[in-house]
């Protein structure tokens, strides 16, 4: 199997980038949604992503990921202490997967032919410490959503069935895309979604000619190409590590904070979330811009992205809200 | 070789298609648009002749047919483990039968094989009848061709071509393209409002293999024009302009790229040739078909719906059944069934330790679920009811819009007026659409009322097929004045009425009047009674009203 496309090589969308690597530097942003056509990238940027997020270190064969031996399941069953780097984990959820599959279950091959009773984890046991992406997000089954809602919450995957009482962690970061017009999602899953971007297709010319040229580059020359885009890839490597030391030491001033309070207030979103939300994208922006201290100006940059999903919105209204933040994104921070 | 002439005869299409398919498989494959019969067999035939795997799926294929795992049964009568592989795990040619009842979920394992692009190919063998049974766009948006057999005849089904595969393939890494390629091929996809850009990717992958079939050392002009018939033609959404308004910014430097030396018609293909290419095969009601396709984009999670009696909802009593497609197993009634037989078992097969389990002992989980509920809006949009209220109707679907979102429920809308009813949307769960739509609604005419329940039984008919609960609601003012055959005959239109709402009560289909007049109408209240449905008048009916009898309504 040949390497993803690189991340640095997709032409464009630079919103769904910055959110995606947004999340690389504070996973408990929590996950980006992805809505837009069909052919924009939106698959390949996820699967770029995950080449080009930086290793984790992990117990040798830990289904959870665990980073420590002593974070490791019992029911694992794994004696070393040896750890590895592997890379970060980048899981699928396809649609129509059935619950065992998620959540994980008994496994029936060692229970009917050794008469043993064991775990067989999941993909949510696969997708701790990494991501979870879920193509076609809005389609997916109801009873899917409100697992996959249960354990985003919680950061625990909670398994108890057919004798089995089992539980692990399960923190990641969900991605999910969709096309809008196949149907919506419930509130509830898209209030879960850190940040939210809208792609459409380019309708310039020449940036859709960039596209199929460096398409048909990694298709037929690919050593070349990929030699050419990993030194890119590397540098935003770098830059996400660097982000993560830089975010503890950037500071927020009480402006900041009052200036997020208000605009929040002033769109009227749900809850508390889209505050923590903002303020912590506006932070990962700045930790990526090699900035010491947060201004309007990153709050400014993030602020659609973390709020256009999540105005106490009307089902009916069908205005972008990425335009209402903007709007109201000017007349709070002027 | 094929020249572009050859093309508009579907079968030749399909035949060149596959040609290509074999050279370069990262094509992903071909949606083949027939019903079963000899056409699509002599269309399949020279695939036999291909090297490599090759699989038959069908729209019900389990995960454990595609990924592989444990072979139950095998393993419990041989006792020790045996592995079942998975179709997908090498490169192959899969064959799906019935593409058009694929269900969402296997669309999504499919295109997710063919990202990988691991050199799997896939014929989806389309054979829907209507016009929105037909392959799901996901997994259509991952192959690059599609043809429609359906009108073609037998007699007419040409041999495959001589051609030389496998010096094509060899061929085909060491295709040049010029520099100008692109820019036309991305001008093109954008004049016929391709917006998915995966299509000029295809489209360049095509023209490439077709130069390599065809023995060039450079993509040609003639290789172009093919590759952009046969993989744009079928996605086009909007009808090329006659002036292309901003020609390629390549035209200019065109005497530059002078041909290569072996083909002097080579790379000087002016713009308009190849829209030519493409045109030509637009299918001569494209505009109708785009209706048709717009209509068709609020397919909802429909399937998701359907009726599954062994994943979820209330549990019922396991019972014996075999493993596959998604059942999963009660181990404990297993155990249990298998336990008297332990002693005997044992004896026949003493060497065997451990539980003596046959396949026949196997007892598979039962739920039973409710299944989801699809609202039919029947709106009345004559010229009594755009007068009186129709924009109050439009208001009450609204707030009953609103309910339905709440409920998860999916709607479809159906509106009749002058002589006829129309489906302005097939069932979804978007209700942004929905209301769009709505908001579009015009007003004026007779009142059809007949066609109007006929269009909303046919609905109502299809969506229980698809495992929905189907619930009609009708906004009318009930002064039916035109019959079902168009014509303007107030008694015989009451008639027809009365008629339809008797086989809707027959088909045993919910059913919900609200009365949009000025006043409450007897005729409709007495077609309400026929259809057993709750009669609300709208003009005494405030929202709140309204809103509390409908989930009453629903609620029954």
């Amino acid at each position: 199997m040949t390497a993803p496309f690189p991340f640095s090589a997709i032409v464009g969308q630079d919103e769904m980038k910055t959110a995606m690597i947004l999340t690389a530097i504070d996973p408990t942003i929590g996950g980006v949604l992805v809505f837009g056509d069909r052919g924009t990238g939106k698959s390949t940027a996820v699967r770029a992503l995950a080449a080009l997020l930086p290793p984790i270190t992990l117990v040798e064969g830990c289904p959870v990921n665990s980073a420590r031996p002593e974070d490791v399941p019992d029911w694992a069953g794994i004696e070393t202490k040896l750890t590895v780097e592997a890379p970060t984990p980048v899981v699928d959820l396809p649609l129509g997967v059935t619950e065992d599959r998620v959540t994980g279950a008994l496994d029936i091959e060692k229970a009917l032919t050794r008469g043993e009773k064991a775990f067989q984890p999941g993909l949510l046991a696969r997708a701790n410490r990494g991501y979870l992406y879920i193509d076609e997000v809005n389609l997916l089954e109801d009873h899917i959503v409100d697992l996959l809602l249960d354990v985003a919450q919680s950061g625990e995957n909670v398994v108890e069935r057919e004798g089995l009482s089992v539980r692990h962690p399960a923190r990641f970061v969900l991605v999910g895309s969709g096309n809008p017009e196949e149907g919506e999602l419930r509130p509830q899953l898209l209030d879960r979604f850190g940040l939210s971007v809208d792609v459409g297709s380019p309708k310039e010319i020449e940036t859709r000619i960039e596209v199929i040229k460096r398409r048909d580059a990694y298709e037929n020359d690919n050593a070349a190409f990929m030699l050419r885009w990993q030194a890119e890839d590397a540098a935003i490597r770098e830059r996400i590590l660097t982000g993560r030391k830089a975010l503890g030491d950037l500071k927020t001033g009480d402006e900041t904070l009052m200036d997020v309070a208000e605009l929040c207030l002033a769109l009227g979103s749900d809850g508390l979330r889209g505050e923590l939300t903002l303020l912590k994208a506006a932070r990962a922006y700045a930790a990526w811009r090699d900035d010491t201290a947060l201004t309007r100006a990153h709050i400014r940059a993030v602020a659609p992205m973390a709020l256009r999903h999540r105005l106490r919105r009307d089902p009916l209204d069908e205005a972008g809200s990425g335009t209402r933040v903007a709007r109201v994104v000017d007349e709070v921070l002027g | 070789m094929r020249s572009l002439a050859d093309l508009t005869d579907p079968f030749a299409r399909a035949l060149l298609a596959l040609d290509l398919l074999a050279v370069d498989p990262g094509l992903g494959g071909l949606a083949v648009r027939a019903r079963s019969g000899p056409v699509r067999e002599a269309l399949l035939r020279p695939l036999e002749q291909l090297p490599g795997p090759r699989h038959r799926l069908h729209p019900q294929v389990s995960d454990e047919a595609l990924y592989g795992g444990l072979d139950l049964s095998a393993t419990l009568a041989s006792g020790h483990l045996v592995q079942e592989q998975g179709l997908l795990r090498d490169p192959s040619l899969m064959v799906l039968a019935m593409a058009e009842r694929c269900p969402d979920q296997l669309a999504a394992r499919l295109a997710l094989c063919l990202d990988e692009g691991r050199g799997h190919v896939l014929i989806a063998l389309d054979e829907g009848a209507e016009p929105d049974e037909r392959c799901p766009d996901a997994l259509a948006e991952r192959l690059a061709f599609a043809v429609d057999l359906s009108e073609t005849p037998l007699g007419h089904a040409a041999a495959p071509a001589d051609r030389d595969l496998d010096a094509a393939r060899a061929r085909l890494s060491g295709v040049a393209r010029a520099d100008d390629l692109l820019p036309r091929i991305a001008a093109l996809s954008l004049q016929l409002g391709i917006g998915s850009l995966r299509v000029p990717l295809f489209t360049l992958r095509a023209a490439r293999a077709h130069a390599a079939l065809a023995g060039h050392d450079e993509i040609t002009g003639d290789d172009l024009s093919i590759a952009c018939a046969l993989t744009m033609a079928h996605r086009a959404t909007q009808m090329p302009e006659a002036e292309p308004q901003d020609p390629a910014p390549a035209e200019s430097e065109e005497p530059a790229n002078a041909p290569d030396p072996g083909d002097d018609d080579g790379l000087v293909l002016p713009e308009e040739l190849l829209l030519e290419a493409v045109a030509a095969l637009l299918p001569p009601g494209l505009l109708a078909e785009l209706q048709a396709r717009k209509a068709r984009l609020g397919k909802g999670s429909g399937s998701g719906a359907a009726h599954k009696g062994n994943r979820r909802g209330r549990p019922l009593p396991a019972r014996p059944g075999r493993l596959g497609s998604g059942a999963r197993i009660d181990l404990v009634a297993t155990l249990r069934s298998a336990a008297p037989w332990q002693t005997i078992r044992a004896k026949t097969a003493p060497q065997r330790d451990g539980l003596h389990i046959r396949a026949s002992d196997i007892r598979l989980k039962r739920y039973e679920e409710r299944s989801d509920r699809l609202l039919i809006f029947t709106v009345d949009a004559s010229g009594s009811a755009a007068l009186a209220r129709l924009a109050e109707a439009k208001g009450a679907i609204e707030l009953l819009l609103g309910e339905a979102y709440a409920r998860r429920d999916h709607v479809s809308l159906v509106a009749f007026r002058g002589t006829g009813a129309e489906l302005l949307l097939p069932p979804t769960r978007s209700l942004v659409q929905t209301k769009r739509r709505l908001a579009e609604l015009p007003g004026g005419g007779g009142t059809p009322l007949a066609s109007g329940l006929q269009l909303a039984l046919e609905q109502a008919d299809l969506a229980l097929r698809r495992g929905l609960t189907p619930t009609v609601c009708l906004l009318t003012d009930g002064r039916a004045n035109i019959a079902l055959d168009g014509t303007a005959n107030r008694p015989q239109a009451g008639e027809d009425a009365e008629r339809l709402a008797r086989v809707l009560r027959f088909h045993g289909i919910e059913a919900l009047v609200i009365d949009t007049g000025n006043r409450p109408e007897k005729a409709l209240k007495r077609l309400a009674e026929t259809l057993d449905a709750p009669y609300i008048p709208l003009p005494r009916a405030d929202a709140e009203r309204l809103s509390r009898s409908v989930t009453a309504a629903l609620e029954r």
